[in-house]
């Protein structure tokens, strides 16, 4: 299925190709939101789809995320294929009651009458100096309402495919978009030159139609002396730190978080005998909780070492401590340390 | 840290906080006196495209068509034949049927719970009537009307409030969520007001596709004051979406007066100002007035002249649902001086003044809908009541949550089999 000519696309870019595909395939698809009409999105992630598709198919909204939301159950009910913007992810909150009460047991609490089609996108994640309103990761929140899919890409290429995937969908989506990572894959070293996405394989990306299957995870480095379970930037930091300490680590880039690809954790843990798992999202009742707690129940036998976690800490985002914050290269090279110890 | 009773000092009054408190608690003399009944053509009927601006009074008056004496009159009158009427009242009368009877069902142990709509009837009803058949309902959980006005099978609503094995939706909701997507009747939530922003989002996709279909939505007076409904008036004014708001003020929120909604102040036709589209405030007992209010909105969406807020003015005689006892905040005798009467009573009445129907013809057809209900009632009981055995296959529990059962799940789903297998042995089967 996949179309020949590829283009250099960084996240943003491949992100906006994965919506223009889709309103040209699918007379249903519409996308909306704050400011992604004329302007194009504040990331730019829509930048050029109104003029090309059309104001009814590409349209700004008004700043009320419940409306956004709930708007978007009413147009899935009548048979069009929602992909509504919410701005940032932390302001997801307001619109959360549909979300959790409405589009996620539309199809259970009617028995297939009605679907929610949905595929809400939205950018999360620090990184960026966005203070505590704009740096959340909110996924373990998702990852806990029945119904909905959670999917957090980390390169140009899988986050087109899989955001295909996800508008093809017949159930809601959130799509979590790495807001970090939109313009150059992270080292994790805030105080280094970035580094473009045109110097990463994955940015190799075809211009036409191509899906990447939901609940399928994604072997980033094959190795034998431990497993690292990451998603969206922290893919990018833990590459960089395992390299530079010359660790043998396979990386499991997770890809979608829900459903969750389980026999690709279970097949690597119980050949590596560790796991390490790194997100950015605060550390109590993140999903690294429910990913030890899988990882303990299906490969204890295995382990040579305690499950370990690297996260943000159980705070607020931070403004000006953002770096102190953040599971950079030392919390990553110490956890490692330790857990390779014994 | 300020200390909570330290204040500066200062000679001003102190400042009080308002609770609102209904006029009547059980034990008081209810009147009503202070409501005022507009004559029925003091309203003026503007036309179906005038600007919102231009018709502000209509939020603060009465739109009526039927006076206390049954006679219909004024600028609103919707001139119906009298077939239509006596289908209206047919209608009305099942609902009311249906209601005492699965009321009855409730207390008797049948089901867990029931919501009747008695002296509501008209708002479900005689708007239903009032709109195209493919136009989409986005009901709260008083509006059996609607299903009824669209002549859904009653033994499908039955089977729903029983969770038995006719219950397509197998016993997942609680009873009254109805769905009905062939009879253009959106799934019924049980959260308040989420509907409102889903019906403008059904209306806006209609538009962008050049449908004539238009949407309808039905809140509380309560409920309006959730976030969703403002979401939804603010949608549906910024894209000009072809919907119909109804608020149906039925002056109580379980035990909560409209007070509590905001209703001291202003009317709930008045929130439409605010937000720049077209408000009606109508009799909510008066079937004609809630035709003919919901003929004019449905006009005005259809034509793209924007959205309508009517808010159907009327008391609800009956408790909340069976969880609760209005005697024990409201007096008893409240719903029988309401001063807009019964909207049964009143279209019987009106029918009568126009010779087309008598008091027999009317015990009559009481009866016939009763048997009817009966009847049908004993179809449905066949297939099983609610606690009295099990009537789905126990993995239906964990079918719709995804279009495709996931891993997590059908692992989830076998252990609960399991379980139910150690308690009931492997050839268990559905009641």
């Amino acid at each position: 299925m996949m179309s020949s000519d590829t283009k250099t696309m960084n996240m943003i870019e491949a992100i906006n190709s994965a919506m223009d595909v889709m309103l040209e395939r699918d007379p249903n698809t519409v996308v909306m939101g704050e400011d992604v009409g004329f302007f194009g999105g504040v990331f730019r992630a829509t930048a050029g789809l109104q003029k090309k598709h059309g104001k009814t198919r590409v349209f700004d909204t008004p700043i009320n995320e419940c409306g956004i939301i709930g708007v978007a159950v009413g147009m899935g009910a009548y048979g069009l294929r929602p992909v509504p913007e919410i701005q940032f992810a932390d302001y997801i909150y307001p619109g959360l009651d549909q979300l959790v009460s409405e589009a996620a047991r539309l199809r259970y609490r009617s028995a297939n009458d009605y679907i929610c089609p949905m595929t809400v996108r939205t950018p999360f994640g620090g990184g960026i100096f966005g203070g505590q309103t704009h740096s959340q990761s909110p996924e373990s929140i998702m990852t806990h309402i029945c119904g909905v899919k959670t999917v957090i890409p980390s390169n140009p290429y899988d986050a087109k495919g899989l955001l295909i995937a996800a508008i093809e969908d017949n159930d809601p989506v959130v799509f979590l978009e790495p807001k970090r990572i939109y313009n150059g894959p992270f080292s994790g070293y805030y105080d280094r030159p970035v580094e473009p996405w045109s110097k990463h394989d994955a940015s190799a990306v075809p211009e036409g139609y191509y899906r990447i299957d939901l609940g399928k995870a994604a072997t980033v480095r094959e190795g034998e002396a431990l497993t690292v379970l990451a998603y969206g930037t922290m893919v990018h930091v833990t590459k960089t730190i395992v390299e530079e300490m010359g660790i043998d680590a396979e990386i499991i880039d997770l890809r979608t978080l829900l459903p969750l690809d389980i026999d690709a954790i279970e097949t690597s843990v119980k050949k590596t005998g560790r796991c390490l798992i790194i997100h950015e999202a605060t550390r109590t009742s993140g999903f690294g909780a429910e990913l030890a707690a899988l990882v303990q129940e299906r490969c204890f036998y295995h382990l040579e070492a305690p499950v370990e976690r690297v996260t943000g800490f159980d705070t607020p985002y931070p403004h000006s401590l953002e770096w102190a914050y953040f599971p950079g290269p030392i919390r990553i090279a110490t956890a490692l340390t330790k857990i390779l110890k014994d | 840290m300020p200390e909570s009773d330290s204040r500066p000092a200062s000679n001003l009054p102190p400042l009080s906080l308002h609770i609102p408190e209904p006029r009547y608690r059980p034990g008081d003399t209810p009147d009503f006196g202070n409501i005022e009944v507009p004559s029925v053509d003091a309203t003026p009927r503007p036309s179906e495209t005038t600007k919102p601006d231009a018709m502000r009074e209509l939020c603060y008056g009465l739109v009526r068509v039927l006076d206390f004496d049954g006679v219909a009159k004024g600028p609103w009158d919707p001139k119906l034949s009298a077939e239509r009427l006596r289908t209206m009242l047919r209608y009305m009368m099942l609902v009311r049927a249906f209601d005492d009877r699965m009321f009855r069902a409730q207390r008797q142990g049948k089901t867990s719970f029931y919501m009747k709509c008695t002296g509501e009837e008209a708002t479900s009803v005689a708007s239903t009537m009032a709109l195209d058949r493919g136009d989409m309902c986005f009901p709260s959980y008083r509006q059996q009307g609607i299903l009824i006005a669209r002549d859904y099978p009653l033994i499908q609503m039955m089977n729903q409030i029983y969770s038995n094995r006719g219950d397509h939706l197998l016993g997942r909701q609680l009873p009254i969520m109805y769905s009905a997507p062939e009879h253009g009747f959106f799934s019924v939530s049980g959260n308040l007001a989420t509907q409102y922003p889903q019906a403008v989002g059904w209306a806006m996709a209609s538009a962008s596709k050049g449908d004539t279909r238009i949407a309808t939505v039905w809140c509380g007076e309560g409920s309006s004051a959730e976030g969703d409904f403002h979401s939804a008036l603010t949608f549906a004014t910024v894209y000009n979406a072809p919907v119909i708001f109804n608020v149906v003020n039925n002056q109580w929120a379980i035990s909560s007066f409209s007070g509590f909604a905001g209703g001291e102040r202003t009317t709930f036709a008045a929130r439409a100002v605010g937000y720049g589209i077209a408000g009606l405030r109508i009799d909510g007992n008066d079937p004609l007035a809630v035709y003919a209010a919901t003929q004019w909105a449905a006009d005005r969406a259809r034509t793209n002249s924007g959205p309508t807020l009517i808010e159907h003015f009327t008391y609800r005689s009956e408790g909340h649902s069976t969880s609760d006892d209005p005697s024990a905040y409201r007096p008893s005798d409240e719903p029988t001086v309401w001063p807009f009467g019964d909207p049964i009573a009143r279209l019987k009445q009106h029918l009568e003044v126009l010779g087309e129907w008598d008091d027999e013809q009317h015990q009559v057809l009481a009866k016939e809908l009763d048997e009817l209900v009966k009847t049908t009632q004993k179809q449905s009981e066949k297939l099983g009541i609610l606690g009295h055995g099990m009537h789905q296959p126990f993995e239906t529990m964990f079918q719709d949550v995804f279009e495709e059962m996931p891993w997590h799940l059908k692992e989830q789903c076998a252990q609960m089999l399991a379980e139910q297998e150690a308690k009931f042995g492997p050839n268990w089967k559905p009641e």
